[in-house]
């Protein structure tokens, strides 16, 4: 792309032909304060917070959309722009609760952030009409809450340009105007796949994760960057975590991913500190009090259902062991094996959700240890 | 992988998915296949048996029998060749063997390949032309093209027909596996397979066989590989294999006749089964111990771009739960010193198991694997993307395209591949063609992902997809419980009444112990080479079930 020049705030720069102002403010370190724009987002234009002066234009520009053009000169903080930025937020504020003191968002909220900054009263239209929606659509991810909508349509853009289902739009004109799923529906009778990618991307609280609710504020947060368990896209998350607990999930920039998720890496992560969790090594009785190995489990009746039951056995029950007691009873019954029968009398079976450095050693185990090829895992499967 | 998500997102000029549901399975590539078809207009060709979502956004739908995939490939590289539009100038510069491919191709005739699969002829010619006339075009298959008995076949079917296209070595194009798993990936690259050792170097290669025998002091002979894990069933059956160790698997859900993996586990003299649920495979072990989840630990994931990325730890393990390398590093050393071989491996430079932490074990494996040698934690750590694996120094930036000039084995090999039936298909005593696969809202076995709250409360229980036709002849509705069985067992599941698959054909998923539908697989028959059960294909018998859930006019009890 050919190089332009222009001035923003009296510094000279070069630009890239094609750039917006507010993509060439961005590449040089100059910041304009956006709302309604997401840079993993067209442009929208409809907040009216990033507006600028543009010499020789009579109106101020919004630099999300406006094209950068050779010669131009741009002023990013003039009085025009600041009196026209807050006028904007006063307007978006006239309708929008001043709940900060319970709402999830505090301290991750584009709105309350500018508010502050351009210093926004709330009586500026007092008096006039505000919108009372009832809270919520019936899913077990996503919480809706139209009163906190800013109408920013960065949730529809990200529907339709980063998942693609096209199942949120605005609905209904002017004062009415408000989001919509479906055919003005819930969110499940739409096409929405609850990637959350409308999450990841709203401003304040209006489309907000249910699981995360009440459980700690962003900056009460330790945010770890890692890599999804599920499938092998190797999306990159971040892991907000409280109290030894995963809260909440967003997309990481990573190279496959660009920063958004799907539904099972962004909401399906309470597994992790499930009640379930194995948390002691356990041993059947018969290994801790010797004996034989009893049968472990008998069919149900013969029904071949694949339904089963655990034996009557108290052989065979489950005890709670140290973990020198575990590891020395499994070390022991390897050795014997492979004194007994050979090391091809074992065999083993790594895994597709565990580290490479874990399932080297499990290659490792198999083949130094046990002196086998019997390794594999479900690859196959 | 060949090639890249962002490549082919962003410079394929066409998509061709076989055998892969994409946008349940691998979500996020998804979403970006249909970015590239809303936005930049790529066409997309999709053959699968089902009408699974991303089909909404295709130019092409071929819709073929399940099990037929070979044949369908073979036709549209018989238009290539027929009507002289495949890639002469790749073909005679980078490929091998194509008279023999040529000769072969030569009875899969469109009118053919369409008796076969059921596909229209017509179409099989539109999608070959498509294919021929937009360049370059990325291929993507997943378990759709792998789980068959012929399963190797098929990937080298994909392979052919990129090749006579010339698709392979640019950005846009490819031959690209969706792998299943976070790190499936990488526990293939690190040698969890009978024949390889890390980085896939043979066992049966002495070079390779003398390097680990060096490194480690010791390793079983180079003449026999391992047993590949249903094999491995077999042989604990047989009583061949008497103890096993599995970590993070579930076999009791996710292997093919699941009543015959029970019995073969049971037994065993010794099963230690190491995770973090109690899972159906845990049952029936003798010991439990508890691994840590990916939030709790350390250590690197290879994506199927064969991206190797950090996980960093964000939570401390659960009780007394502890990371898994820990514990395989703890059961090593003390094997090692229990079976006498302590010394040999002490002399030897990386005989140990002394370990403190996964970036001295990423060292070894970088140290023994020409793939991975420039792969370290700390290099890791200043990398936002990762590394692309084939990276053999420090100083060498990953290789995010395969074969770009050349391929590894030097000529492209193309390998004519004949079709053959599935080795079971209904019949008169079970009339329907059972197919398997998974949901969007459920991930393998249902192990996490049944334990997590939302995902469980959408889709909380398994179903029978049917087409109305059939439907209509067992009389039965969407809802109404039947039950499905097979010639190694039967389950019981509720009916889903849809178009997603075609008369004859009904469809389930394996994440759901109470219907599992590997209940009703086939263990009997594998791939011949990789050992892969046909999980796509087998034969089974509808019947209602009666609102008591006896079979409707059957006494149960009789």
């Amino acid at each position: 792309m050919a190089p332009v020049n222009i001035t923003i705030d009296g510094r000279k720069l070069q630009a890239q032909a094609g750039q917006t102002v507010y993509e060439a403010a961005a590449a040089a370190g100059i910041e304009i304060p956006i709302l309604c724009h997401h840079p993993a987002l067209p442009p929208e234009g409809a907040c009216r917070v990033c507006v600028v002066e543009i010499e020789k234009q009579r109106n101020l520009q919004t630099a999300c959309t406006y094209p950068v053009a050779e010669g131009m000169v741009i002023s990013t903080r003039s009085p025009r722009v600041m009196e026209a930025r807050k006028f904007a937020l006063e307007l978006i504020v006239s309708d929008h609760p001043l709940d900060c003191m319970t709402c999830e968002a505090t301290g991750d909220c584009r709105l309350q952030d500018l508010a502050y900054e351009y210093q926004v009263r709330d009586d500026v239209f007092a008096g006039g009409r505000q919108h009372s929606w009832p809270i919520d659509d019936p899913n077990p991810f996503i919480q809706v809450d139209r009163n906190k909508c800013i109408l920013c349509r960065r949730c529809v853009r990200a529907c339709d340009y980063i998942n693609g289902v096209e199942a949120i739009s605005i609905v209904h004109r002017g004062f009415d105007a408000t989001i919509a799923f479906g055919m003005d529906s819930t969110m499940e009778d739409s096409p929405c796949e609850f990637c959350g990618s409308c999450v990841e991307v709203c401003p304040v609280a209006a489309l907000w994760p249910k699981q995360s609710i009440g459980k700690g504020r962003a900056y009460q947060l330790k945010q770890v960057e890692t890599v999804c368990s599920y499938c092998g896209v190797g999306c990159k998350v971040i892991l907000h975590v409280k109290d030894n607990e995963i809260v909440k999930v967003t997309g990481a920039d990573g190279a496959a991913n660009h920063g958004f998720t799907c539904v099972k890496g962004r909401f399906g992560y309470d597994y992790v500190n499930h009640a379930d969790r194995l948390r002691k090594p356990l041993m059947r009785r018969y290994l801790v009090e010797g004996g034989a190995k009893p049968a472990l489990h008998q069919p149900n009746n013969g029904n071949g259902r694949g339904e089963y039951s655990r034996a009557a056995n108290p052989a065979a029950e489950w005890v709670e062991v140290s973990w020198e007691q575990a590891l020395d009873t499994v070390a022991t019954r390897l050795a014997q094996t492979k004194e007994a029968h050979g090391g091809d009398a074992f065999a083993a079976l790594c895994s597709a959700r565990c580290t490479n450095e874990e399932n080297y050693l499990m290659m490792k185990l198999a083949r130094q240890v046990m002196q086998t090829h019997n390794i594999d895992h479900c690859a196959r499967l | 992988m060949t090639n890249t998500f962002e490549d082919i997102a962003q410079q394929a000029k066409l998509l061709f998915i076989i055998g892969s549901n994409t946008t349940e399975q691998h979500p996020i590539f998804g979403m970006q296949l249909r970015q590239a078809v809303k936005q930049r207009g790529v066409p997309l060709i999709v053959a699968d048996p089902r009408r699974i979502p991303i089909t909404q956004f295709a130019t092409i739908h071929l819709r073929h029998r399940p099990g037929t995939d070979t044949a369908l490939l073979n036709g549209l590289m018989n238009v290539l060749v027929t009507e002289d539009l495949y890639d002469k100038e790749f073909v005679a510069a980078r490929t091998e063997g194509f008279e023999e491919l040529r000769d072969r191709l030569a009875e899969y005739t469109p009118e053919y390949v369409q008796e076969i699969t059921g596909v229209p002829a017509e179409k099989i010619r539109q999608a070959a032309r498509l294919m021929a006339a937009t360049k370059p075009g990325a291929l993507m298959y997943a378990m759709g093209i792998t789980q068959h008995t012929s399963g190797v076949g098929n990937v080298m079917s994909c392979a052919n027909l990129q090749m006579l296209l010339g698709n392979l070595g640019v950005p846009g194009g490819g031959v690209n596996p969706l792998r299943g798993q976070s790190n499936v990936q990488g526990a293939c690259d690190m040698g969890g397979l009978p024949n390889v050792y890390s980085g896939y170097q043979s066992i049966a290669l002495e070079a390779s066989h003398k390097k680990f025998e060096a490194a480690w002091g010791a390793v079983p002979p180079a003449d026999k590989p391992g047993l590949t894990v249903v094999e491995m069933m077999n042989a604990a059956e047989q009583g061949k294999v008497r103890a096993m160790y599995i970590f993070g698997e579930n076999p009791m859900l996710s292997d093919p006749d699941i009543n015959h993996v029970r019995h073969c586990l049971e037994a065993l003299d010794f099963l230690v089964v190491q995770d973090i649920f109690m899972t159906e495979t845990a049952q029936l072990a003798d010991v439990v111990l508890p691994g840590a989840s990916f939030a709790e630990k350390e250590g690197t994931f290879t994506n199927s771009e064969r991206r190797v990325q950090p996980l960093r730890r964000a939570l401390d393990p659960l009780g007394e739960s502890r990371p898994d390398w820990e514990i395989l590093a703890e059961i090593g050393a003390r094997t090692l010193a229990l079976t006498g071989q302590a010394k040999a491996a002490a002399e030897a430079p990386h005989g140990g198991w002394e370990y403190l932490n996964p970036a001295e074990v990423l060292d070894e494996i970088a140290a023994l694997t020409p793939s991975y040698a420039g792969i370290r934690h700390g290099r890791l750590a200043h990398a936002p993307k990762g590394l692309q694996w084939p990276c053999p120094g420090e100083d060498h930036p990953g290789t995010p395209i395969l074969h770009v000039g050349k391929f590894a084995r030097g000529l492209g090999k193309l390998t004519p591949v004949d079709w053959l039936p599935p080795p079971e298909l209904p019949d008169a005593e079970y009339p329907l063609l059972l197919t398997t696969g998974r949901v969007l809202w459920h991930y393998h076995t249902g192990t996490q992902t049944r334990r997590s709250g939302g995902l469980s409360a959408i889709a909380p229980e398994g179903y029978i997809e049917m087409h109305a036709e059939d439907a209509a002849r067992l009389d039965v509705t969407t809802d109404d419980m039947v039950e499905v069985k097979s010639r190694r067992g039967q389950v019981n599941v509720k009916v889903e009444i849809t178009e997603k698959v075609q008369p004859g054909v009904v469809f389930m998923t394996f994440h759901f112990a109470e219907s599992a539908a590997n209940l009703l697989t086939n263990a009997s028959a594998l791939d011949p080479v990789a050992k892969i059960p046909g999980f796509k294909v087998s034969a089974v018998r509808v019947t209602k079930l009666s609102p008591d859930g006896a079979p409707a006019g059957v006494c149960e009890s009789c």
